[in-house]
């Protein structure tokens, strides 16, 4: 008994003392900062995905898994801007992790690095799911990603000095990678430009902004809600007077509401990864650049 | 009438001379105000279109700044604005609106067989009915604390407090202090609101065990292990508040509850939770009205019980969604099973105190799918074990030991949510809770939440 009991006892003292020594262990809300986080600190951290990027963000439960994760976490990196609100703050609260809370350095909110857009002049449940800082999709502007690169390197180093010196080459390395591959998205999606389309849910208007996509439609009537048969009619009669080249989706979306448009407007669905393995070709944050611009141009 | 007159006269002419002039000098200076104004507002419009056509200048600058000169980007700190008035420190609040329509072929207030020591009726309204209102007000207290408060306000009868409890946010290592009144972490369904309960009605288990849901003025402390796997342990004490607990007011502790809980994932699609929860109060003249006999007394008799009540559970939930996303489509099956064991002395018809004790058992089994977006359609099976006591020998002759009947039920429910706060409910249930009455029981209920954004517990 005493055996048992001692031997118990060395394997808890083990599970709290071992992550001490081992890498800087990173908790990343969506699949794109995993990506990012994975680019700056390469094998000098350890990280873990809370959803993948066939699961709808905004709908996630606070899984035991999430918050047994989150009780380790030295750095939580999220979309915020409310995106999380559902599961985030209880995971964080539950894990009785007070380093990772927000207002810590262990808490890296993205959305404070960018420009927010469609924030809401005035909120209210009848207008949808609205987020009061503005919609959180902003990961889909390549420039974006730059601005958080150099927020997240900096709080890497803030939380790790030791490797600061390799964080810097690895954000520099980034940049210019990055940069360079800016440059060919914008020349690829150059005949994107201006082109009209539908979207499913109100999740590209930094990408509009970026290539300058022309959404002329959304299926959801209100954001977040599931489109009704009378409301796609209704997008259906706006699109004989102001016809759109494809309807997008994102991969975790309901197929249904874009296969009906598609079928009835005679336009194609193109469906978008919208994080990092959706597809097999969004394999890392290049290869979802690379396949969201080669899906859109096969769609107009 | 001379003075008179004269003075009429100045008067008119006072008039005469004052109305037109005030009325001109009036109009005057209103115009010259309106073109000062209007000069105002041109000069200010001027103004900020210029300072407009600025900023657009700028921001187009900057972006393409960041988009071609990115290399000298700095680190930009956050620069969200902090809404400055003092409602910025208002706490997060919802209500829960509810309300049912329920068609009952046999009388709500017959006891559930063989459980006339619990809280027994299934605390039914027949016909339309509103149901609890909760108020729910959250917010952090400091940096320490964070507040929370559900307060239930009853159909007919003012204001309860359900919950209202401090927790603490900044103990680490996985530590979690609450106190105040809470619903205990036994269980599974213990903990979760009536809104967001998956039936009509909790489980019989639940109802008979717990009086619905075993609520407790006390002190919970909770530890989240270090690992992969979800492992977390706790301890409650308190009053006991709530049945079996008598609400004893005396020095120390009152009942106490021990927990633990694993859970993980298994694959993306799959995810699970199971738990084991020791429950153990102290019953100070419980009484207990209408408990039938054996004499086959009118009415039944009023019973007092003393004695230990000892609860041991198990429950699971297993959650399935393709790839995990809950969304679209999902499956969760959940079951929970609980034992309770009662000793001590029960003093019958008020009089006749002698031993008793009893072990009485219950479990339910339930699944739910959402087959489409916005529609769940769920299952769930009842069945209650009664057991046999062991009576003392004064009382042999008056109290029933055995029942000989196995109270069961079986609910089908069906429900549509328009929106993630909105839920619109139908239940059919085929009640055999009590002996020779059988109930085929319907009911239509709508569950609204205004206000803050809900949390989506696991």
């Amino acid at each position: 008994m005493k055996k048992i009991f001692c031997t118990l006892m060395y394997i808890l003292l083990v599970a709290v003392t071992a992550p001490v020594h081992a890498a800087l262990e990173v908790f990343a809300c969506e699949p794109e900062w995993e990506a990012l986080t994975k680019e700056l600190a390469a094998n000098k951290v350890k990280i873990y995905t809370a959803t993948n990027a066939l699961q709808d963000p905004h709908y996630v439960e606070a899984r035991p898994s999430l918050i047994a994760r989150a009780r380790r976490a030295q750095l939580v990196v999220c979309t915020g801007a409310e995106l999380e609100l559902g599961w985030l703050p209880t995971i964080l609260r539950e894990s009785g992790n007070p380093n990772v809370t927000p207002g810590k350095p262990g808490y890296f909110d993205a959305s404070t690095y960018v420009t927010m857009r469609d924030i809401p002049v005035s909120i209210d449940r009848s207008l949808g799911d609205l987020h009061a800082l503005g919609n959180p999709h902003y990961h889909l502007d390549a420039r974006n990603l730059l601005l958080i690169a150099q927020a997240l390197s900096a709080r890497l180093v803030e939380l790790d000095p030791a490797n600061t010196a390799f964080y810097a080459s690895r954000l520099e390395a980034f940049k210019q990678a990055w940069q360079t591959a800016i440059t060919r998205w914008e020349k690829l999606a150059a005949p994107l430009r201006g082109q009209p389309y539908v979207a499913q849910h109100q999740a590209y208007t930094y990408m509009n902004a970026w290539l300058g996509l022309k959404q002329v439609a959304v299926l959801e009537p209100k954001p977040g809600m599931e489109p009704s048969v009378s409301h796609l009619a209704q997008v259906l009669t706006q699109l004989e007077q102001t016809p759109a080249k494809m309807v997008v989706r994102s991969a975790y979306q309901n197929p249904r509401p874009s296969e009906w448009i598609a079928g009835r407007a005679k336009i194609s669905e193109v469906v978008l990864p919208f994080s990092v393995g959706a597809t097999k070709e969004s394999n890392d944050l290049f290869g979802l650049f690379d396949d969201t611009i080669a899906r859109l141009l096969a769609g107009i | 009438m001379t003075i008179y007159k004269g003075s009429l006269k100045y008067a008119m002419l006072g008039v005469a001379l004052t109305l037109p002039l005030s009325v001109y000098a009036a109009s005057d200076e209103d115009l010259s105000d309106i073109r000062g104004q209007i000069k105002e507002l041109k000069d200010s419009y001027e103004q900020r279109i210029t300072q407009l056509e600025q900023r657009l200048k700028e921001a187009e600058s900057r972006q393409a700044e960041t988009a071609i000169v990115q290399a000298q980007v700095p680190v930009q700190q956050p620069a969200r604005s902090a809404t400055s008035s003092v409602s910025a420190y208002n706490p997060a609040i919802s209500l829960i609106l509810s309300g049912t329509y329920q068609n009952l072929e046999q009388d709500p207030s017959v006891p559930i067989t063989g459980f006339a020591m619990t809280p027994n009726d299934h605390g039914y309204t027949q016909g339309f009915s509103l149901q609890e209102t909760e108020v729910s007000i959250i917010a952090n207290i400091d940096p320490r604390f964070r507040g929370e408060a559900k307060l239930a306000l009853s159909p007919d009868d003012g204001i309860g407090v359900e919950n209202a409890f401090v927790q603490t946010t900044t103990l680490g290592n996985g530590l979690n202090l609450m106190f105040g009144r809470f619903f205990s972490s036994l269980g599974y369904l213990n903990e979760v609101h009536a809104h967001a309960w998956d039936f009509v009605d909790q489980p019989l288990v639940y109802r008979t065990f717990w009086n619905n849901q075993l609520a407790e003025d006390g002190v919970q402390l909770r530890w989240l292990a270090p690992t992969d796997t979800f492992i977390e342990l706790g301890a409650e004490v308190g009053r006991g508040l709530s049945f079996p607990g008598t609400s004893r007011q005396k020095n120390g502790v009152g009942s106490s509850v021990l927990f633990a809980h694993v859970g993980s994932d298994v694959g993306v699609s799959n995810s699970w939770l199971a738990g084991i929860s020791l429950h153990q109060t102290k019953q100070e003249n419980a009484q207990f009205d209408a408990v039938p006999d054996l004499l086959g007394t009118e009415g039944g008799v009023s019973n007092l019980f003393n004695g230990n009540s000892r609860t041991a559970g198990v429950d699971f939930v297993w959650k399935y969604a393709p790839n995990g996303n809950m969304r679209l489509t999902n499956f969760k099956l959940q079951g929970e099973y609980f034992r309770r064991r009662d000793t001590g002395t029960l003093t019958y018809n008020l009089t006749e105190p002698d031993s008793y004790s009893v072990t009485q058992s219950g479990w339910y089994l339930q699944g739910i799918r959402q087959f489409k977006p916005r529609w769940r359609v769920g299952l769930r099976y009842d069945q209650l074990n009664s057991g046999t006591a062991q009576v003392g020998f004064m009382n042999a002759p008056n109290i029933i030991s055995n029942y000989g009947y196995t109270p069961k039920r079986t609910t089908l429910m069906l429900d549509y949510s328009p929106s993630e706060f909105s839920r619109m409910r139908m239940q059919l249930a085929q009640d055999k809770s009590r002996q020779g009455l059988a109930d085929t029981q319907f009911f239509v209920q709508y569950i609204m939440s205004l206000g803050a954004h809900g949390v989506h517990k696991f």
